[in-house]
């Protein structure tokens, strides 16, 4: 089978090492994908502020594209990184279903560029694909550096299972959990999981932004997690870039690597770490680096 | 309602009254409130569950930001639903909304609350009520306008127009971190495209002319926004 991949604009700039690591992990798993083409703006939260019915249409048009992309294969799965693109996929998806007026409007605008939205084109995360198509068995058999003794608090952000999950529970979600016990790591029990980061309020109204990262990095290191992973482009560049910021106004060290789920699922396969983005990191895990090579852990 | 007409109304007080206390009514007539409003945003939130609210609160205690709201969105909902028009578009709690959803998840009615702020940002941006200098609703109006351009959205050219036009300072504040960025490079001050712009341009006047809607494009504010 093959899939569409959607990487949505934070994952060409901001999020590129979610990207890069994504697309190792893919053909480490021998993931078959093509990057849509000529996709456009999924019409996120900040679109949908201002016009819905167009943010709609953005997100039917890249629907649209990949039903026409896979024309010949017998099912449409677009993979959809980055949480916003993937809940805005949903939602469009959803509301279509749901009201056929402006289905109606919809199909026709796109029938004339040439377009033909079926309606048939499923939508899935990355942590979907990689547990409910590749299995938790699968992977556990390709892992070559367990993570022993890595103590993983996985974050999943608001977008990833709020509103529309269709593969994990929206208050405790766990199948990031479920990966990295595949992959032999410990597993931090905490309640921060689905606890919004901020989003982009980081950049337009810092004063209310921050103490919400800062509640997330707390209550990690009060957990005495060795990393934090995410799933979302937004949350992993707020809880990592704005580390020092954070802990210039809260007085305190929240110090903690902050990476995403596929990069420490590729350590795990054994590949390189340039391959993986992590080079793009602002602080490298040089703790995970040494739990990965048997070592023991360093704490300043 | 105007805090300066409420006043004048409310009490002839002289001058120098006025600058040691401000009277002002808190309450408002029943003939002030706009009617309709409570229906025009349950149609455009796609929901009518909006006028089944027990006023429990459960939003509130769910939403991240709500400490930092003037209403809180409980408070929000029931003053939808009684018509608090103007209160309700200036108030920052709509711009403070980061789309999270877990008060639409948690909520024991099922409103889509998420989907109501987004409702009455984009009643805000169209009314012209929004908050011209808050940084939350220009982002939305670059954004919205550069994805109309390019089809894409870049993050940093986006970011730049933002603080320029918001608080040139904050530009001056982020330049160390956007420098670590451009260096590991994980933002450029590139404007992303698609190839077929033309194409998507026709798409969205399409859907613009078959619904028989108004686009926002035409409203004020946003002109002045993509003016930048």
């Amino acid at each position: 089978m093959k899939y569409i991949y959607y990487p949505g604009c934070s994952l060409k700039s901001t999020g590129k090492l979610y990207e890069e690591s994504l697309l190792a992990v893919f053909d480490a798993l021998d993931i078959k994908y093509e990057e849509l083409n000529d996709w456009n703006c999924c019409g996120a939260t900040a679109y949908m502020a201002v016009d819905e019915k167009k943010a709609f249409v953005l997100a039917a048009r890249n629907i649209a594209l990949a039903e026409e992309q896979l024309k010949d294969e017998a099912e449409v799965n677009i993979v959809a990184p980055c949480s916003a693109c993937y809940m805005i996929l949903l939602k469009t998806q959803k509301f279509l279903e749901e009201n056929p007026e402006d289905m109606a409007v919809i199909k026709a605008a796109l029938k004339e560029s040439g377009l033909d939205y079926k309606a048939k084109a499923k939508i899935r995360h990355p942590l979907d694909v990689f547990l409910n198509d590749i299995g938790e068995q699968e992977i556990a058999k390709r892992i070559t550096k367990p993570l022993k003794g890595i103590r993983v608090a996985s974050y999943y952000g608001c977008q990833t299972v709020r509103p529309y999950s269709t593969f994990d529970d929206q208050r405790n979600p766990v199948t990031m959990d479920r990966l990295f016990k595949a992959a032999g790591a410990e597993i931090v029990d905490w309640s921060m999981k689905t606890r919004c980061c901020g989003a982009s309020l980081t950049g337009t109204i810092q004063e209310v932004a921050l103490p919400l990262s800062y509640i997330i990095l707390h209550e990690a290191k009060k957990r005495r997690a060795d990393v934090v992973t995410t799933a979302c482009s937004l949350c992993q560049f707020n809880l990592e870039c704005y580390q020092t910021n954070i802990d210039k106004k809260f007085k305190t060290d929240t110090k903690i690597d902050v990476i995403y789920f596929t990069q420490l699922l590729g350590l795990a396969l054994g590949l390189e770490p340039k391959k993986l983005g992590i080079n793009r990191l602002f602080a490298q895990p040089e703790n995970l680096f040494r739990i990965i090579e048997g070592g023991k852990p360093v704490y300043v | 309602m105007d805090k300066k007409s409420v006043f004048a109304e409310s009490f002839a007080l002289d001058n120098a009254a006025k600058d040691i206390v401000e009277i002002r009514r808190r309450i408002k007539y029943e003939s002030e409130l706009d009617k309709g409003f409570r229906d025009k945003i349950a149609k455009s939130a796609h929901g009518e569950k909006l006028y089944g609210c027990i006023q429990c609160g459960t939003c509130s205690a769910a939403c991240p930001v709500s400490h930092y709201m003037d209403y809180t969105p409980r408070k929000i909902i029931q003053m939808v639903r009684e018509g608090f028009k103007e209160e309700v578009l200036t108030s920052s709690t709509v711009w403070l909304c980061a789309s999270c959803y877990a008060c639409s998840v948690e909520c024991p009615k099922g409103i889509k609350i998420t989907d109501v702020m987004y409702a009455l940002k984009r009643e805000s941006i169209l009314g012209n009520y929004y908050p011209k200098k808050s940084p939350a609703s220009i982002l939305a109006n670059n954004f919205f306008n550069q994805v109309l351009n390019n089809g894409r959205n870049s993050e940093g050219p986006l970011l730049i127009k933002m603080y320029l036009k918001t608080n040139p300072f904050m530009l001056f504040k982020n330049m160390a971190l956007g420098f670590k960025l451009w260096v590991r490079g994980r933002i450029s001050l590139k404007t992303e495209k698609i190839k077929d712009k033309k194409s998507l341009k026709r798409l969205l006047q399409s859907v613009e002319d078959k619904s028989n809607y108004k686009a926002k494009v035409h409203s004020p504010a946003l002109k002045e926004a993509s003016a930048v």
